[in-house]
C-alpha cells in the first residue's frame, strides 16, 4: 500500500518534470528538471526491486550526464530569446504523439490475457541479492555484450576528445621532439672575446 | 484493485514518458540541447520498460540490458554535446532549422 502510493507520487513527478523539461524557457531549468526526473526514476526502480540499477542511474545520469549538459549550457553563450521562438512543428508533434497514443490504445484493446506471460516464479531472483545476480550474469552469459559496452564508451571518449580538441595558432606549445633532438653543434656557439677591444 | 501496482502501471508510465520525449523533439525544433534531453527522456522510458518487465517476468536479462542502455545513453550524450560545441564554435548558433550547410 505504501509502496503503491510512493509509486504514484514518483510517476506523477516524473511526468510533470518531463513536461517541464520540454517546455521550459531556460535550458538550465530544463537540466535541473531532467535531474529531478532521473531522481524519481531511481525511486521507481527502487520500488520495482532493481536497487543496483537505481543507484547506477543516479551516479551515471546525475553525476555525469546532467553535469555534462550543465557544462555545455554554461559554455555556449546562447541567446535564449532567439531560441524560444516556437516553430510550426507543434502540430506535427501533436499528430505524431497522437498516432503513438492511438497505437497504444489499440494494443490495450487487443491485449492478450495476462496468463500468456511466462512468469518464472521459482527463479534465481529470490535467492541472491540484485547486485550479485547482475554480476554473476554479466560476466558469464553477457560477457561479449559487456566488452562491446566498454568499446562503446572508449569510442565515445576518443570521439569527444577528437571533436573538441583544437590547436590555436597563437599559443606557444611545448614541442617535445624538437626539445629532445637538440644537439651541441646546432645550439651552442663558442665566441672568442677579446677584452682589450671591448674596453 | 487500483492500488495493486502491476505491469500495466509501469508500462503506462513508460509510454507516457516516451510520448513526452517524442513531443519534446518536435516542440523544441530550435534548441538542440533540449532535443538531446528529450532523447535522454526516451531512453529513460525504455529503461523503465526493460526493468519492469524484468522484475515481473523474473528474468534478470532486462536489467542487464538496461545497464547497456545506460552505457549507450552516456556515450550518445557525450558525442552529441561534443558535436554541438563544435557546431557552435563554427557557426555561432545552435538553431536546428538553420543547420543546412551540407545541402548540395
Amino acid at each position: 500500500m505504501f509502496a503503491s502510493i510512493l509509486f504514484f507520487i514518483f510517476s506523477f513527478l516524473i511526468l510533470a518534470s518531463a513536461l517541464l523539461v520540454i517546455t521550459s524557457k531556460n535550458p538550465v531549468n530544463s537540466v535541473i528538471f531532467l535531474i529531478f526526473s532521473f531522481f524519481n526514476a531511481a525511486g521507481i526502480f527502487l520500488i520495482a526491486g532493481a536497487e543496483f540499477l537505481a543507484l547506477i542511474m543516479l551516479i551515471v545520469y546525475v553525476g555525469a550526464v546532467a553535469v555534462l549538459f550543465l557544462f555545455v549550457v554554461m559554455m555556449l553563450d546562447l541567446n535564449f530569446e532567439e531560441l524560444n521562438k516556437k516553430t510550426n512543428f507543434v502540430k506535427t508533434g501533436i499528430i505524431t504523439a497522437g498516432i503513438l497514443i492511438a497505437e497504444m490504445i489499440v494494443l490495450f484493446v487487443y491485449y492478450p490475457e495476462e496468463q500468456s506471460f511466462i512468469i518464472n516464479k521459482n527463479n534465481e531472483l529470490n535467492s541472491l541479492t540484485n547486485t550479485e545476480i547482475i554480476g554473476s550474469k554479466i560476466y558469464t552469459e553477457h560477457f561479449y555484450h559487456f566488452q562491446i559496452a566498454g568499446l562503446i564508451l572508449l569510442v565515445a571518449m576518443i570521439g569527444a576528445i577528437v571533436l573538441t580538441l583544437r590547436h590555436r595558432d597563437n599559443v606557444r606549445r611545448q614541442d617535445i621532439s624538437s626539445q629532445v633532438s637538440r644537439d651541441q653543434e646546432k645550439n651552442v656557439e663558442l665566441k672568442d672575446i677579446t677584452f682589450e677591444e671591448s674596453e | 484493485m487500483i492500488f495493486e501496482i502491476g505491469i500495466y502501471h509501469y508500462t503506462i508510465l513508460s509510454a507516457f514518458l516516451f510520448f513526452t520525449g517524442v513531443f519534446g523533439i518536435f516542440l523544441n525544433r530550435t534548441n538542440l540541447i533540449i532535443i538531446l534531453m528529450s532523447l535522454e527522456l526516451i531512453l529513460l522510458s525504455v529503461s523503465i520498460n526493460f526493468i519492469s518487465f524484468s522484475v515481473f517476468l523474473g528474468d534478470i536479462t532486462g536489467q542487464i540490458f538496461s545497464l547497456f542502455i545506460l552505457t549507450v545513453a552516456a556515450g550518445e550524450a557525450a558525442i552529441g554535446l561534443a558535436i554541438l560545441v563544435v557546431y557552435f564554435r563554427n557557426s555561432g548558433n545552435i538553431n536546428v532549422n538553420e543547420i543546412n550547410k551540407m545541402r548540395g
